[in-house]
């Protein structure tokens, strides 16, 4: 895994570079040309259409800007950041939206480890089943968003309609005005949407794994579970690992499949941080104080990413 | 003894497969099946699980639309064309500039490196609603609202760093000893990457190129500010606008579903080989 | 964690920064025909075919005018209007405004001030109900377009079964009913509602509000949704979903599931706009309950004084201020909203001059189609009992404070006293900036 391994050489980089021989200055000058030169195209792309709209956004998140006359103005300093930290509403989102990523990125990898594990012992028509798993896939988010609002509706919802038939329960539910149960129904939705990703990578990474490990450690005697976690488990950590920064950083973001699904009812129960971003800057037309917001959305991604990269340096994690 | 355990395990595992392929298919054949029903068929309680009067008119009515067809039917499929150009396009660049800024980073000794890599990792972090309203702007001072290239410059701000990060840890897995060889005949930089690293890295590509057309054709936020008309509309726009101020087309919307969902699908089962082999190979190495 | 130390670095991103910020207006060619670009609504209104024979008859008297339009969402509406007043020129030059936007978009400052260009004749003629749409302290600033309201439906056929053979005066009298209708079985929930957490749980709560002698706001325009008027409301709103009269899944509907389940006869009373009639009454694909709708006027409560209270939900087309071709453009707004073009092209739009209701001209509407005959009387009835939200800036988020309330106190959250005063301080608190 490159994170690693950059990391490993930026905290020996002395010792890597006494290491190495030490290679005539010209050649090591050409190719950082080179390099400066083949990433240019990129850096200067992602500068231009990412960098300079986030220095935008950062200078109004410190104004009182409205989205009428976005042209920064009205500097009020860190106001707009204060009167979020400061408000319950801002905090309950806060919490709802680790409650959503923590829990639909938990449920997908454990049913994606099993999953994986199962394709893995190449039971008969594993090969329709991991076909079948791209399909939710590939399905777009807002479809997947108006097939389930669909499914979940209370008067003529399939959900519905089959739990009755299944006769376990005897009339129809409105599943989406309890407070407590909207949420969850929205993890189902991305959870059928985005576990399959999950599988694909960790499907991938067990076919990586020497099988004669495993096998030497059935002959030493250990059993099933020991070998899922003594072996399998630590050669998957960096593959889990990927999988995770990746669905963590989306799932903390999410948006398009509250939109369609709840509109973030009911009772706000569903509103996730961008989601109130969205509010704030165009329902409300406050772009300072929803630029300060989606300023706040990096920096906790940023956080959680840079957890998980340290997770990654860390030298017992590698094998 | 053996055998019986042999046949319960199995019995388990075809038990869960069952399970899974359930919850896989159950969503998708609910899809399938409202998008040939009739309204008043689907809304029936007790659900009439399979339509009595199955009917193909809303595929027609997007695929061959007669003249009373609504706005949204009839261009549907230039929204799909749309959709195509723009989340292709946005593939080929990032698979071009992505190489290019993922060998220097995989293999060249430079400052910074480590720090540069970060960073573009931590654009992808950046939620895209930060980034609308100066974009919007610029559109405009451009005259590129409503046009395709806004979209596609406007995709690579989250595809470009996921395409650079991906295929950087394809082209870390390529052994070293192919390019020092390539290298010391004379091929110069570019040579090498396109003729010797691009080739074995090939399945890295393809499920670059496929991971990164999904997230452009999936996009929906950019696509509905950006566009309003059949000049630059995608798909996921096109599908939003079933619902109208109150109605919902909800049978056409499943059946809009269905055709936004099937290039997807289908690019993903032919290339779907690759994606695994490709995973396999660079992205969740240790 | 880029480039540390970098001032020349810094000062080129601000540089480029400016750039992308400063640009002005772009010179705009003077020659060639004058292009009014016009931001519209899908499914609303005449058919794109219709808007197109509209603009030729247009460019039969302005030739040097080309109008384009473009179609969007309902959804995306607001926000693409919002966003596209962020440049100069503006990417719009017309727009239609919904009613709950006109405060917003006037304070700030997109749209042009109409009010001197509205001759007397034409002030007079169109509905005074209407004009309150379009107009914010007494200013206009466009031209009344799509004229709806909440109507109360009922399913003749069931409520016959039940043994009535008239709609509810009042809401108490609608509960009594509904007692009988359980009793017998005929459907489990007798009234569905849109109380979700949208726009439409404030026309609901509105309409009931009017009718229970509320009001939103005070004469000072301070809330007054909190009194004991309002509290009563929500009060039987909860109530009623207790009792099974409400359809409990109301609460996460909006107006789309209401005529959903309208239209599979399991309700025998909503409330809806008005596009519910065709696609319930006449549509065969779309309902299971063809020939059995009518209308009822609007129930109040009793002891109210008040005989019927529905909510107002028109919008408007207004011209962009920062327009280089206002003048055009407005003369666009008033060829469209103009009482022939109206009266050519009602089929699927009812006019906003009230002569298009009268005499010749009234039968001639009612002739139209199908639906007509049963929309135009019903429309003439209910509209002068609607009631318009407050045309206050901030009403985007005081209506989402007023959602929650709603919300809240129908999934028991809080109680509706509580709830609805949580929401009163936030309007005062959005009020005081």
């Amino acid at each position: 895994m490159i994170l690693a391994r950059r990391a490993d050489a930026a905290m020996d980089l002395p010792m890597t570079q006494a290491a190495l021989p030490k290679p005539r200055q010209s050649l090591r000058q050409q190719e950082a040309r080179d390099a400066f030169l083949m990433l240019l195209p990129g850096l200067l792309i992602i500068f231009v259409i990412t960098l300079i709209p986030v220095l935008y956004t950062f200078i109004l998140s410190f104004t009182d800007t409205p989205l009428s006359n976005p042209r920064p103005q009205n500097f009020t300093g860190l106001q707009n950041y204060l009167a979020f930290l400061k408000q319950p509403l801002f905090w309950q989102t806060i919490w709802r939206t680790f409650y959503f990523t923590v829990v639909s990125v938990g449920i997908e990898l454990v049913l994606g480890l099993a999953i994986a594990t199962l394709l893995h012992s190449r039971p008969p028509g594993w090969k329709f089943l991991r076909t079948s798993l791209i399909i939710p896939w590939a399905v777009p988010t807002i479809v997947n968003g108006a097939l389930w609002r669909w499914i979940y509706n209370a008067d003529y919802g399939a959900l519905n309609g089959l739990l009755l038939s299944l006769g376990i329960i005897t009339k129809y539910q409105p599943w989406l005005t309890q407070p407590d149960l909207a949420m969850n129904l929205v993890i189902v939705a991305d959870v059928w949407h985005s576990m399959p990703f999950i599988v694909l990578i960790l499907s991938a990474a067990l076919a990586t794994i020497p099988t004669d490990l495993e096998e030497a450690a059935q002959v030493d005697g250990a059993t099933a579970w020991q070998r899922f976690w003594l072996i399998r488990m630590p050669l998957l950590k960096p593959a889990i690992l990927v999988a995770l920064v990746i669905r963590t950083v989306e799932a903390f973001r999410v948006f398009d499949i509250i939109y369609v699904i709840t509109q973030g009812g009911p009772a706000f129960r569903t509103v996730t941080i961008s989601y109130l971003t969205y509010l704030e800057s165009f329902s409300y037309g406050k772009l300072g104080s929803g630029s300060a917001l989606s300023f706040l959305i990096s920096i906790f991604t940023l956080a959680m990413a840079l957890v998980y990269i340290r997770l990654l340096y860390r030298p017992e994690g590698r094998q | 003894m053996k055998t019986t355990r042999k046949i319960f395990g199995l019995s388990i595992k075809m038990f869960l497969m069952l399970v899974i392929l359930i919850f896989i298919y159950a969503p998708l054949s609910w899809l399938f099946l409202s998008s040939i029903s009739t309204r008043a068929e689907l809304l029936a309680t007790p659900p009439r699980w399979i339509p009595e009067h199955p009917t193909l008119q809303n595929y027609r009515d997007i695929l061959v639309p007669g003249t009373a067809v609504s706005e949204v039917a009839r261009t549907f499929k230039n929204t799909l064309l749309n959709s195509f150009i723009v989340a292709s396009t946005t593939t080929v660049i990032c698979l071009l500039v992505g190489s290019l800024a993922a060998y220097a980073l995989a293999r060249l000794r430079m400052r910074y490196r480590n720090h540069i890599f970060l960073g573009i990792l931590s654009v992808r972090m950046i939620p895209e609603i930060s980034l609308v309203i100066p974009l919007y702007i610029a559109a405009a001072f451009l005259g590129w609202r409503d046009r395709p290239i806004i979209l596609i410059v406007t995709y690579l701000s989250f595809a470009l760093p996921f395409a650079i990060w991906m295929l950087t840890t394809f082209f870390e897995t390529v052994p070293i000893e192919l390019e020092d060889a390539a290298l010391i005949d004379g091929s110069s930089r570019l040579g090498t990457l396109f003729r010797v690293v691009l080739p074995v890295a090939s399945p890295g590509l393809v499920s670059t190129a496929l991971f990164t057309f999904l997230l452009a054709w999936d996009e929906f936020f950019f696509a509905l500010l950006f566009t309003s008309t059949i000049q630059a509309k995608t798909v996921p726009v096109a599908i939003a606008e079933f619902t109208g101020r109150y109605a919902v087309d909800i049978t056409a919307m499943m059946t809009g579903g269905i055709l936004a969902a099937l290039p997807p699908v289908i690019l993903a089962l032919i290339f779907q080989r690759y994606i695994v082999s490709g995973l396999s190979a660079g992205a969740v190495k240790g | 964690m880029f480039h540390k130390s970098r001032p020349v670095f810094i000062l080129v991103l601000v540089a480029l920064l400016f750039s992308l910020v400063g640009c002005g207006a772009q010179p705009q060619a003077d020659t060639g025909p004058k292009v009014v670009k016009v931001l519209t609504m899908q499914q609303a209104g005449p058919t794109p075919e219709e808007m197109n024979a509209i603009v030729a008859k247009f460019n039969e008297g302005n030739p040097n005018v080309k109008v384009e339009i473009e179609y969007v969402s309902y959804d995306a509406l607001h926000d693409k209007i919002a966003t596209a007043m962020a440049t100069t020129p503006p990417s719009y030059d017309v727009v239609l405004v919904d009613d709950i936007w006109y405060a917003e978009f006037a304070k700030a400052g997109y749209l042009w001030d109409v009010t001197s260009k509205i001759d007397a004749a034409t002030k007079e003629k169109v509905f005074a109900a209407a004009w309150d749409i379009t107009t914010v302290n007494g200013v206009t600033y466009g031209m009344p377009w799509l004229l709806d309201a909440k109507y109360f439906y009922y399913n003749e056929k069931l409520l016959a079964e039940a043994g009535f053979n008239a709609p509810p005066k009042t809401w108490e009298e609608l509960v009594a009913m509904s007692k009988v209708i359980k009793e017998k079985g005929i459907v489990e929930y007798p009234i569905v509602w849109s109380w979700g957490q949208a726009e439409a749980a404030i026309c609901d709560f509105v309409a009931l509000l009017f009718g229970n002698g509320g009001t939103l706001v005070d004469a000072e325009g301070k809330p007054a949704f909190n009194n004991e008027k309002g509290v009563q409301v929500v009060q039987w709103m909860l109530d009623t979903i207790d009792a099974g009269i409400s359809n409990p899944a109301s609460v996460s509907y909006v107006e789309e599931d209401v005529r959903n389940v309208f239209s599979q006869g399991k309700a025998v009373f909503a409330v809806n706009w008005l596009y519910m009639y065709e696609l319930a009454n006449l549509n065969k694909d779309e309902s299971q309950i063809t020939g059995q709708v009518k209308f009822g006027l609007m129930p109040a409560f009793e002891g109210s004084g008040v005989e019927s209270a529905t909510i107002n939900g028109s919008m408007g087309f207004s011209v962009v201020d920062k327009s280089p071709n206002r003048e055009q453009a407005w003369e666009f707004v008033k060829f469209l909203t103009s009482e022939a073009i109206q009266k050519e092209y009602s089929a699927h739009l009812l006019p906003i001059w009230s002569s298009n209701y009268e005499g010749e001209a009234l039968n001639e509407l009612m002739a139209l189609n199908e639906a007509t005959p049963v929309t135009v009387p019903a429309f003439k009835a209910q509209f002068p009992f609607s009631h318009v939200r407050p045309k206050v800036p901030y009403y985007p988020e005081a209506s989402k404070a007023l959602q929650l309330a709603l919300q809240e106190a129908l999934t028991k959250v809080k109680t509706p006293k509580q709830a609805l005063d949580d929401a009163a301080a936030k309007w005062n608190e959005l009020q005081g900036k």
